[in-house]
């Protein structure tokens, strides 16, 4: 088994409900190939979501409307979102396709659990490569998302994201498991505002140390 | 009669190296807790030149960040713009003709040529050595020529774009790149390794020093030449191949000594494996479109994406969040040096001041990239 493969079986026992819909996939698989095939086919789905070719057709249609470029961004968000109707994804792990995505595994677990991953993938030997989030504020939610990655095997890298509240967000640190954590995770707090449980020294790092705001928020302005 | 003086080892002192200090090369702070010569604590402070690029990167259209790039490596401000490129091509789902990507191949390497030599000079000045500085930059105005002769610009380049690059390479910069390949292997050997590599005061300062394990640079996530020359085979160029690097033939150098010293050579022999990969990239050179056909206005499909590639600090990461609209939700910037950089109190601990000062300048620090 590769270490990819021993990755994703580790991985997945944070799942415990998918673990069980895969297993009965296997061995429904041994009984009838095709139910297996439909099993494994609903899952991909949520990764083939982007539809290039559409875009730019669409994009070069209105490519007049360029002189529209210096428009504040925030309006447009609302106006988007009608378009992506997608329903919000379940937490679980995706096998994604590296070369759209640059990922190969998405994990998506609870806030609580992201230690247990932390460990799983120290575990199996491989790198943080960062920590950060994204401030979905019109889901009112925040998202922390972590990369991991190896040295040892080609295209190995492992995204884990969790969603906290964006009223008080806080999430476990991973500090203890990885020390390069440590400075991501003051980076993430100094730029939004989430408290890392447990962090040994979460103080301000690229702003001032006397900084009272957050700028990544998507509603701060300066 | 005199008294000899009592040496108190349970007082400390805090020096404060930098933020503006000639070894930090730019406005990095490093707070040091001092045992007389011996460092008890060392505490890097940053952001003094935070600028804040990811938000800018909202801001703007996917096309406005561009110029962005080249600000925060601006040693290696090329790799940067392929980065960059390579996140939004993923995500919206762009080919790049083939004769782009040998000129982004040739053009990244004379680049990471130039910034390792100006590695080399800035660290053995930190080191007092002032003769190689002028050998190289007389060997770093040769590229810097040739490049400004296709990019327009001399330091912080904007030449990459979405699906290609902006102008096409002409004969004359493919004869005087040939040119500089023959003047740089004839000048290594001697005004390189002759007069530095071998001398026996440089490998006394960085040999045995600064130890960064193999265990300590997983955990704190290091790449580029810092793993490298810790017996960590990793290059993003062949872990994560892009481009045309897999049609290419080159090594990896490794080195196993984890000390300052084999982070020197790893660097060293890099710029020979650089040469040898515009040399192949040169001579297979495909005629053909510089650039796709990409619409001045993008707007890749929702969904997020990563994208990274090798600089000559290592593993840079671009982390694109896209909503459909024609700016980016959210850039990510994972760079090389913030995590290179985040061992630096757990190694520097117990070590000399001067002995430190040689360990920061082997770990090719460059501030903007760090503070971003």
């Amino acid at each position: 088994m590769s270490i990819i493969e021993e990755t994703r079986a580790a991985l997945l026992t944070l799942f415990p409900e998918q673990t069980k819909a895969e297993e009965e996939a296997e061995a429904l698989a041994v009984q009838a190939a095709a139910q297996a095939e439909a099993d494994a086919a609903a899952e991909p789905e949520l990764v083939a979501e982007s539809a290039p070719e559409e875009e730019i057709a669409e994009v070069a249609a209105d490519e007049k409307a360029e002189d529209t470029t210096e428009k504040p961004k925030k309006k447009p968000v609302a106006k988007k979102k009608e378009k992506v109707e997608e329903p919000p994804r379940e937490p679980g792990l995706l096998d994604t396709d590296h070369a759209t995505r640059g990922t190969v595994i998405d994990v998506y677990c609870d806030a609580s659990q992201v230690v247990e991953a932390a460990k799983i993938m120290d575990e199996a030997g491989f790198f943080l490569e960062s920590v950060t989030a994204v401030d979905w504020l019109k889901e009112e939610k925040m998202e922390v998302v972590y990369d991991y990655n190896h040295f040892a095997i080609e295209q190995s890298r492992v995204v884990v994201r969790a969603f906290v509240s964006r009223e008080e967000p806080a999430i476990d640190t991973v500090s203890g498991v990885f020390p390069s954590a440590d400075w991501h995770e003051r980076e993430t707090w100094d730029f939004f505002g989430i408290d890392f449980k447990g962090h040994p020294n979460q103080i301000r790092i690229l702003l001032p140390e006397d900084a009272d705001f957050h700028p990544l928020l998507k509603d701060f302005s300066c | 009669m005199t008294v000899p003086i009592q040496c108190r080892h349970d007082e400390t002192f805090v020096l404060n190296l930098g933020p503006q200090h000639p070894a930090t090369h730019g406005v990095l702070r490093v707070k040091l807790t001092m045992d007389g010569e011996y460092i008890v604590k060392a505490e890097p402070v940053l952001g003094y030149i935070h600028r804040m690029h990811e938000k800018m990167a909202e801001d703007g259209t996917f096309a406005q960040f561009m110029p962005n790039t080249a600000r925060m490596d601006y040693l290696h401000a090329l790799a940067y713009n392929q980065g960059y490129c390579m996140a939004v091509e993923r995500a919206a789902g762009i080919e790049v003709p083939e004769r782009a990507e040998y000129i982004r191949v040739i053009t990244v390497e004379l680049n990471r040529i130039i910034s390792h030599i100006l590695w080399w000079a800035a660290f053995l000045l930190d080191l007092g050595g002032f003769t190689p500085l002028l050998y190289a930059f007389d060997d770093r105005e040769q590229v810097l020529d040739l490049l400004e002769r296709v990019t327009g610009s001399r330091l912080t380049y904007c030449y990459f774009r979405f699906g290609g690059v902006y102008n096409d390479i002409d004969d004359e910069f493919i004869t005087g790149t040939y040119a500089f390949i023959k003047r740089l292997r004839s000048r290594l050997p001697t005004f390189y390794h002759d007069l530095v590599t071998g001398n026996i005061i440089l490998q006394k300062r960085l040999k045995g020093i600064g130890i960064i394990t193999e265990e300590q640079a997983r955990r704190y996530g290091c790449t580029g030449p810092v793993a490298r020359g810790s017996g960590i085979n990793y290059d993003v160029r062949k872990n994560e191949p892009y481009s045309i690097y897999p049609e290419l033939d080159f090594d990896v150098p490794v080195y196993d000594e984890c000390d300052s010293f084999a982070r020197y050579m790893v660097r060293m022999d890099e710029i020979d494996q650089s040469l040898r990969i515009i040399e192949q990239s040169l001579d297979k050179l495909p005629d053909g479109p510089i650039r796709a056909k990409v619409p001045k206005i993008l707007k890749p499909a929702a969904g997020d994406c990563y994208a990274s590639v090798e600089t000559a600090r290592g593993n840079l990461g671009h982390r694109l969040v896209c909503t459909g609209l024609k700016n980016p939700y959210r850039l990510k910037l994972r760079s090389p040096t913030y995590c290179n950089l985040s061992c630096y109190g757990e190694v520097a601990e117990g070590m000399l001041l001067p002995d430190a000062l040689a360990f920061m300048g082997s770990l090719d620090l460059v501030i903007p990239e760090i503070d971003r």
